[in-house]
């Protein structure tokens, strides 16, 4: 057995004649994205470290519809939809993770309409839940201890589903000192990416939402905002530039705050 | 000769109901200008939402001062519609205070307490207008709110605070009169803050008295059934609608769309999926998506009328916030009032829909609604539950699917999901690339 970091897809899997316990749904900014492929790399870090059989489905995998369906295109979310539950149905998908909320919302809000019935997490639900079982125990005075962190809501975890408290347990086993935003949990402001936000310039307004946001989280004198989203990412990092500030604060997700604890 | 004000009573209380149920088929005939919709499922949780939000005001409690403000004026409304059974029977029968003898002591505990509410209400609706028109609260003073409904606000506070007044000018010469023993008049054993308006009074001779106290009694009930019917008019309604627009609530998680079934129809057989046969049959497929009020459900019309224009959804919308045009209480308010405009067109025999306007272009701009962050914040804010992103959805799937008249990098976005499966333009077949390096790195598996 070779000791490298591993991202089996679900056709090895299959061939083998494996049933992964958890499909990591990477989405396509996990995939592209150059700043947040980091994101997937930590968090398939964690997998491998964590022993569980899990597996990614590769380039098989597509867009789920999410920004086309927000922007009003339903004819080519349903397209993109149903052909990705005929992809996660033939593989006899039951468990997915993701770290993407944007994906988490459609497939597990959405896609039971056309058919695609799994359970999904959300990636700070699943670490929470392998911090709670003991599967990552945190550094002893680890690097990150008693500094001051902020969390950023993404809108899709967050009043989209109810998801507040999973990436704070995830941050407060890490023994940060937790610095909520004024505007936070379902009062939270949006990072100004969602809607298919991401993919078009904003309209003609007085600031830009993500510079907005990004000066809320500089009051709270943390030099970390975590998220929980590849668009919040983004957004806020871009913030922390238009603020001058990249030297001094750093925006990282959920998922590379664990891996950097745990030195992977 | 006696029985003349009562006849007078029973015109007035014949007129203002049947211009009440003039009005309230008006408000069904316009709300049933959208589409019917099925939202009766889990109802013991809706009847639970329904007690929470609209009758427990739960959600107005995130903002403690207007909350407590608010629920004086409400609790009074609901109470002191206990004393107008009175006022009616009263008017009808012809007596006066036809409770007082039933209910002896506990009577004038209980008007006592109803004077300490409307001193309550009146109180709340002066904090009410300073707060619109001398602090100016950014949310109460925004570009949407200019004319009409800036001016049917104040109306509403300042009716409020004259029918108040009336209450206590009518029970301080009440009480003089009953002190000097003039007939009819019924000692309550002093009510506390009518009695220290009663000075105003005290010299005046019991016949003047008389008509002031009987003048107040018929501007009161005059008032409250003229304020019944304005409020069929105004921004106000959501004292009644808040109850059935909280009933109808959405229940799933925010984030969750519905789906378009007509939609599924033809991708399924577009991609020679089996399609279900009854779909054939019941699918009409009209327009996708909303351009007019018609294309939207019943429950986005009821949203509408049901809206009172408070802004607590604007002023937690991300692009209101930085400067933007889209303001949700304007996506309700343009709404209702297309809604209105189409019901009045038809009621004067006009050809209603047709009339060369429609929501989306004569009142919501295509700006507007490209400006959404889908972020629910605006949802989660609204006090009854009202939920302005199902219309901005609906305007976006007209504009998208009808029109294809989507903002251009919202065209080229959809156009890298088609042909390369991504909202951006990479090969398809460079997804699995961040995997590349990775068997190149020492794992530090504490299982292995």
């Amino acid at each position: 057995m070779s000791d490298t970091y591993k991202a089996p897809t679900m056709a090895q899997k299959m061939a083998s004649g494996e049933a992964p316990e958890i499909l990591f749904w990477v989405g396509c900014a996990g995939s592209f994205d150059e700043r947040y492929k980091a994101v997937t790399l930590a968090f398939v870090k964690i997998l491998n470290k964590v022993g569980v059989n899990f597996a990614v489905l590769g380039d098989e995998e597509t867009c789920t519809g999410d920004p086309a369906r927000r922007a009003g295109n339903e004819f080519l979310y349903q397209m993109q939809a149903m052909s990705n539950i005929q992809v996660l149905d033939g593989y006899q998908v039951k468990r997915i993770v993701t770290a993407c909320p944007h994906c988490f919302n459609t497939i597990k809000n959405e896609y039971p309409a056309l058919g695609g019935n799994y359970e999904v997490v959300h990636h700070s639900q699943y670490l929470q839940e392998l911090i709670n079982d003991g599967k990552i125990v945190m550094k002893e005075g680890g690097e990150f201890k008693g500094k001051k962190i902020t969390f950023h809501d993404s809108c899709f975890l967050g009043r989209a589903n109810d998801v507040y408290e999973a990436p704070r347990a995830v941050i407060k086993a890490l023994d940060m000192e937790l610095v909520e935003m004024k505007r936070c949990k379902s009062k939270g402001l949006c990072c100004g990416a969602g809607g298919a936000q991401m993919f078009k310039e904003p309209e003609q307004g007085s600031k830009d939402i993500n510079v907005e946001r990004t000066e809320e989280a500089l009051q709270t004198g943390a030099k970390t905002i975590a998220v929980g989203c590849p668009f919040c990412l983004t957004m806020m990092t871009d913030g922390i530039k238009n603020k001058e500030k990249e030297k001094e604060v750093n925006v990282l997700d959920l998922a590379e705050l664990i891996a950097k604890d745990q030195q992977l | 000769m006696s029985s003349l004000p009562q006849i007078l009573f029973l015109l007035v209380l014949g007129t203002a109901g049947y211009i009440l149920y003039k009005r309230i088929n008006y408000i069904l005939k316009t709300i049933q200008l959208g589409k019917p919709v099925q939202r009766n499922d889990n109802p013991g949780e809706r009847w639970k939402t329904m007690l929470l939000v609209a009758l427990g005001q739960k959600k107005m409690f995130k903002n403690l001062i207007p909350a407590l403000l608010h629920l004086v004026i409400y609790v009074s409304f609901v109470i002191i519609n206990l004393e107008v059974l009175e006022f009616i029977i009263d008017g009808i029968v012809g007596t006066h205070r036809v409770f007082a003898p039933f209910l002896a002591g506990f009577y004038s505990i209980a008007m006592n307490f109803f004077e300490f509410l409307a001193l309550g209400v009146l109180i709340s609706c002066l904090i009410f207008l300073i707060r619109r028109n001398i602090t100016k609260v950014p949310r109460l003073n925004m570009v949407e709110l200019k004319g009409w409904p800036k001016l049917d606000a104040n109306l509403i506070l300042v009716i409020e605070i004259v029918l108040m007044m009336a209450i206590l000018t009518m029970n301080a010469t009440d009480q003089i009169l009953a002190y000097r023993g003039v007939g009819g008049y019924i000692p309550l054993g002093g009510l506390w803050i009518s009695s220290s308006i009663q000075g105003i009074f005290a010299g005046l001779e019991s016949s003047t008295l008389v008509l002031i106290e009987r003048a107040a009694w018929w501007f009161h009930i005059i008032g409250i059934l003229g304020f019944a019917i304005y409020v069929t008019y105004s921004k106000h309604l959501h004292i009644f609608l808040a109850f059935p627009n909280t009933w109808y609530s959405n229940l799933e998680p925010k984030g969750k769309m519905p789906n378009m079934e007509t939609v599924t129809h033809e991708v399924k057989m577009m991609l020679g999926m089996p399609t279900d046969p009854q779909a054939t049959e019941t699918a009409e497929v009209g327009r996708f998506g909303a351009k007019d009020v018609n294309d939207l459900s019943r429950i986005n019309l009821l949203n509408a009328f049901s809206c009172t224009e408070c802004g607590r959804c604007t002023a937690e919308c991300p692009a209101n916030i930085t400067g933007k045009k889209l303001s949700p209480r304007k996506i309700m308010m343009d709404t209702r009032d297309r809604a209105e405009e189409v019901s009045n067109n038809l009621i004067a025999g006009k050809k209603g829909l047709d009339d060369g306007k429609s929501l989306l272009g004569d009142y919501i701009t295509q700006e507007e609604i490209n400006a959404c962050t889908n972020c629910n914040a605006c949802v989660e804010a609204c006090p009854v539950n009202i939920d302005p992103l199902a219309i901005i959805i609906e305007l976006r799937r007209y504009t998208a699917m009808e029109e294809s008249g989507s903002p251009a990098q919202w065209n080229a976005m959809f156009q890298n999901i088609e042909t390369s499966f991504a909202p951006w333009k990479f090969p398809p077949t460079d997804r699995f690339n961040w995997a590349a390096d990775l068997n190149k790195e020492k794992s530090k598996n504490s299982i292995l």
